[in-house]
């Protein structure tokens, strides 16, 4: 019998899965708001285990996308992916010695941006 | 200097990734498309191969710090292509603009309830620990 925990957390994956699968995010923009709201997890918590759920969730849909659809340019990804590795490194190290609210304010702000896009065509 | 571009958004896309937990893509394609010059499809796909290298070194780095729930991320993503079979099947019978419009209220009502969060909580500054389990 699943505990509620881990209904809660179906439900989660659930949901990233289908903005993953409606507008190609990854589904960071709502496992983090989610385990900060319902959880109550902090930020940095939250923005770590929302990176180790994406690598999942990505890697069956680029296996499925890349296996299937050959639309991959894996070369022009693994080159780019040098300087996105570089940012990350320098993301998470910036994380650690800012404030756990400034990351909920910096988030409230990049849902704010993602609203306004999605609605202006 | 398109090249250049695409590295420095490529770059930023991992700040971002790396500061509030997201994959980056938002800043990877288009950094594919416009300034490398492949197609939507291409871009998007290419853009997931990269997301999964960043999160995935995002998630090493985050776990060193203690900031990493293992047991949960495993959940949520073992359980994610379930959304995604069910975010198709909305898709092909929910118009694009209905779709985009409830996203962005979702996103409005995340960021609304974030705020009030943070603001109200007291506050505790200084290195990466884990706060709740």
């Amino acid at each position: 019998m699943p505990t509620e925990r881990t209904l809660k957390l179906a439900a989660i994956g659930t949901v990233a899965g289908i903005f993953s699968g409606l507008f190609g995010v990854g589904g960071g923009t709502v496992i983090v708001p989610l385990l900060i709201l319902w959880f109550g997890y902090g930020e940095r918590l939250a923005t770590g285990t929302s990176l180790a759920a994406i690598v999942i969730i990505g890697t069956l849909g680029a296996i499925a996308q890349g296996g299937i659809y050959g639309n991959v340019h894996v070369e022009t990804g693994l080159l780019l992916s040098i300087p996105a590795i570089g940012g990350v490194v320098l993301g998470t190290a910036i994380q650690q010695r800012i404030s756990q609210r400034a990351v909920s304010f910096i988030f409230a702000a990049l849902l704010i941006a993602i609203a306004i896009e999605l609605v202006i065509p | 200097m398109d090249e250049l571009l695409a590295v420095l958004l490529a770059a930023a896309g991992g700040v971002a990734g790396g500061l509030v937990g997201v994959g980056g893509g938002v800043l990877f394609v288009p950094a594919l498309s416009i300034f490398l010059g492949l197609t939507q499809v291409e871009a998007e796909s290419t853009s997931l191969l990269m997301i999964v290298l960043v999160a995935l070194v995002g998630a090493y780095r985050q776990n060193s710090y203690g900031n990493l729930n293992l047991r949960d991320a495993l959940t949520i993503g073992i359980l994610s292509p379930l959304g995604v079979l069910i975010g198709v099947v909305i898709a092909n019978n929910v118009s694009e603009q209905v779709l985009r419009t409830c996203f962005a209220a979702l996103a409005l009502f995340f960021a609304y309830q974030l705020l009030r969060r943070a603001w109200r909580s007291p506050d505790q500054a200084g290195q990466g620990r884990r706060e709740a389990e």
